[in-house]
């Protein structure tokens, strides 16, 4: 078994070349939100119709998938494969960051961002919003810990497990509360299902699992250290599983709503009728996102290759994002049924499809998100001793 | 040296200052109303505790009987503009930014409420009063117990 | 009868108190004593022949009484589809501007239904249903979305950080988002950028003793007395005696939410 060293990256221009776009990124993000903030939403293409819109995608995409990102920690730790074990700490430390960024979309997104301090002074713990507060927050903090315990030497072996073993835990319930945010709203047709909270668990696989290939392929290409053949095609064919996963799970929740002819309505319209929904749902969500790389990591030759496992991640990433478009906007672009067997109309839209075209504000708020996600991971390995000199295939072989 | 140079410079900006001012202290705008009784002190120690209480009594509970009522506020502590209008909280004359500005603290208030008086009709929103009939009734029952 | 329902200023602070009209002796026994005989009729004769009368509302200014329950009844089939005064007294009254936009709010909106076999057409307004169960207050986050003791469904503004859940769980669409600055707002209805709002009923009309609404008010003015409001709690009120001999729906009564506002003829 080859001893692994962890290591900072090096100062190259490319690492701080990288970390001042990012900025830039975080920065326009910035300037967005203060541009919302001090004129109102009505800048946004949100409206009272479809309440949230492109920043609660990027903000649940982030948030979902930074549950995901701790899957390779969570094998290593909970389940004792030793082959994982040098990718944990990157994997933790990417669980925190896509979080942040995540939640600093959403809570940059609220009416009142200023008022941020009043979700931790007032609770209602009716509100699954609240029990998400105390989840992510609760996360961090765990994963941080568990972070903690894998650095620090001379803790007792178990103490690595059990941090781990809270964490994985925890990153269930929290993955759970963000599908139940949707899950639990009896109001809306689309949603109003127990199936919601499975299959954001689903996705956060896939879509965690992604990017961990993605980030940990760009940061080891960038600074020259080994990223194994053998490891990484494990780490693929286990996405590949996961995607015939969310596959399941969207079509349980299809087939489902379809049996009900009181859900007929909302199907139609996603499935057929719905236009730009239908597109995203059929072409992106389960053709781009789901079928070709599936397929792509399912042929023996194809899987092998790095550059087949770029394009596979970066289709998933692409139809995990459509996915979440299509249940977060498309769930709201489908009329309300306030009156059953009634057609309805009136001046606040009600009977008619919603329209909402996200504005170029919206795609800068997600996109800073994101930035800051990834310069948090980039700060985290610079100078934090997190990625090892080489993810080699030396340990790949070895017994767990 | 360094502190015989900072202590000048502190005392010649302080006396200029006051020249320009006429004065150290803040000129507070007077309010039209009859002085509180509890004192200027008082108020100006307490009103964002008393505001908060009294906001959720009558937010919470409906209870709007209350004694601290930013309506009450801004329309006792109206501030004239140079059009014999009350100005309302983008000027720097209003009654709340005077001291606000001075200790840069930020007023939450006015995003939502009114800063200025509303006109007669509004004001008497807590309580139902059919225009000014029983004003009339009112003063004509005290001049009759005098 | 409480005196305090005449107090010409209440609410204010020691420096309004130049308002309070006379001393606490005369004045104030008289006022008391006239409330004691004629509820909230006084009559005063000024000279001989020459009557001055006060008509008070009869319900005195109170804080909400968790014994009430305050509702709406609706008649569609009173209510004409070219009539809007219950959407533009409520606009009046509260001060929201509707300029046609998507993010423009919308309190009360009058809605058409067409039955889609039958072709029946019907129009009637559509606002805060004021559930028993609310599901926007289950959601928020912050507590700020609530219930009042007497059943008003209401935003605290103060708590609100505009996250918009409660707008996604309402299953009436009767909550808005602010989503410009607002200036000049009506004092009895702050509201401001970025903070949720919907039908409050009127609570501060309630609240000093009007005992309705402006939609009814309005809808009453105009004729049609689609709308009574009262208190459903109260066997004796309009609302119940109306609700126990005809028969009513609740919107989307399959949620089981148990609504303020009910509506019959649809």
């Amino acid at each position: 078994m080859e001893r692994i060293i962890y290591r900072e990256l090096k100062s190259t221009p490319q690492v701080w070349g990288l970390l001042a776009l990012l900025g830039a990124f975080v920065a326009a993000a910035g300037a967005v939100v203060l541009y919302i903030e001090h004129y109102g939403h009505v800048v946004t293409g949100m409206n009272n119709q479809i309440v949230w819109g492109l920043p609660h995608v990027f903000a649940i995409f982030l948030i979902v998938a930074a549950s995901g990102a701790l899957n390779v920690a969570s094998i290593g730790s909970v389940f004792g494969k030793v082959a994982y074990k040098p990718m944990a700490r990157v994997s933790a430390l990417l669980a925190i960051a896509l979080l942040v960024g995540g939640l600093a979309v959403l809570v940059l997104d609220l009416g009142r961002p200023d008022r941020l301090i009043v979700t931790m002074t007032h609770f209602n713990f009716k509100s699954i919003f609240t029990w998400n507060i105390l989840l992510y927050t609760g996360f961090m903090a765990i994963v941080a810990v568990y972070i903690y315990t894998q650095m620090q030497r001379g803790l007792p072996a178990y103490a690595v497990k059990v941090a781990g073993l809270a964490a994985f835990v925890w990153r269930l319930i929290l993955t759970t509360g963000t599908g139940s945010i949707f899950g639990w709203l009896v109001a809306r047709e689309a949603y109003d299902s127990a199936v919601m909270a499975p299959l954001f668990i689903v996705m956060s696989f896939v879509t965690g699992m992604a990017i961990f290939l993605l980030v940990v392929m760009g940061i080891t290409t960038m600074t020259g250290r080994d990223f194994g053949a053998q490891l990484r095609t494990r780490l693929a064919r286990l996405l590949a599983i996961f995607i015939a996963a969310v596959l399941y799970f969207t079509a349980v929740q299809h087939l489902t709503n379809m049996y009900a002819a009181e859900h007929w309505g909302v199907e139609t319209f996603i499935l057929r009728d719905g236009g730009i929904y239908t597109i995203l749902f059929w072409g992106v969500q389960v053709l781009i996102g789901g079928l070709i790389p599936m397929a792509i990591l399912f042929t023996p030759k194809l899987v092998k290759q790095a550059r087949m496992v770029i394009l596979a991640s970066s289709l998933v990433i692409i139809g995990g994002f459509a996915q979440l478009y299509v249940i977060v906007v498309g769930g709201q672009a489908y009329p309300l049924d306030i009156f059953p067997g009634y057609e309805i109309s009136s001046s606040f839209s009600d009977g008619v499809i919603n329209a909402y075209t996200p504005n170029i504000l919206e795609v800068i708020l997600g996109f800073g998100g994101v930035a800051l996600a990834l310069a948090i991971v980039i700060i985290g390995t610079k100078f934090l001793r997190i990625l090892p000199n080489s993810l080699s295939d030396a340990n790949v072989s070895a017994k767990s | 040296m360094k502190r015989l140079i900072i202590a000048t410079l502190v005392l010649f900006g302080l006396s200029y200052g006051t020249i320009q001012a006429g004065s150290v202290y803040l000129e507070i705008p007077m309010a039209t109303g009859e002085p509180h009784p509890e004192g200027n002190v008082f108020w100006r120690t307490n009103h964002m505790d008393l505001l908060r209480h009294d906001r959720d009594l009558t937010m919470r509970q409906g209870e709007r009987d209350i004694d601290a009522s930013l309506a009450s506020c801004v329309t006792c502590h109206a501030v004239n503009g140079p059009d014999a209008k009350p100005v309302t909280v983008k000027s720097e004359d209003h009654f709340c930014r005077v001291c606000h500005d001075y200790t840069a603290i930020k007023i939450d208030c006015f995003q939502c409420h009114n800063s200025v008086p509303a006109d007669f009709g509004e004001t008497s929103l807590m309580f139902n009063r059919p225009d000014n009939t029983l004003d009339i009734l009112l003063a004509y029952l005290e001049e009759l117990s005098l | 009868m409480n005196i305090t329902g005449l107090k010409p200023a209440g609410g204010c602070g020691g420096g309004c108190s130049s308002k309070k009209i006379g001393n606490e002796s005369g004045a104030e026994m008289h006022r008391r004593d006239l409330m004691k005989s004629g509820a909230a009729l006084a009559t005063v004769t000024l000279a001989p022949g020459v009557t001055l009368m006060a008509m008070g509302s009869g319900v005195a200014a109170a804080p909400a009484n968790p014994d009430t329950r305050w509702g709406l009844l609706i008649d569609a089939g009173k209510c004409p589809s070219d009539c809007s005064a219950c959407v533009t007294a409520c606009s009046d009254e509260h001060g929201w501007e509707n300029n046609g936009l998507d993010t423009d709010p919308q309190w009360i909106r009058k809605v058409t239904v067409r039955n889609k076999t039958t072709g029946w057409e019907n129009t009637m307004p559509v606002m805060c249903q004021h559930c028993e169960d609310p599901p926007c207050v289950d959601v928020c986050p912050t507590g700020a979305s609530f219930k009042r003791a007497d059943g008003i469904v209401l935003v605290d503004r103060h708590t609100c950080i505009g996250c918009r859940y409660c707008m996604m769980a309402c299953p009436f669409k009767a909550r808005s988002l602010v989503h410009e600055p607002v200036t000049d707002q009506k004092v009895a209805t702050p509201r401001g950028s970025g903070t949720v709002e919907g039908c409050n009923m009127c609570v501060h009309k309630l609240d000093r003793g009007d005992g309705t609404t402006a939609c009814v008010e309005a809808c009453n003015a105009t004729g049609n007395n689609a709308m009574i409001f009262g208190d459903m709690n109260d066997p004796e009120s309009d609302i119940s005696k109306a609700l126990a001999s005809y028969p009513s729906i609740e919107l989307r009564a399959d949620l089981g939410l148990n609504l303020g506002v009910r509506y019959q003829n649809i």
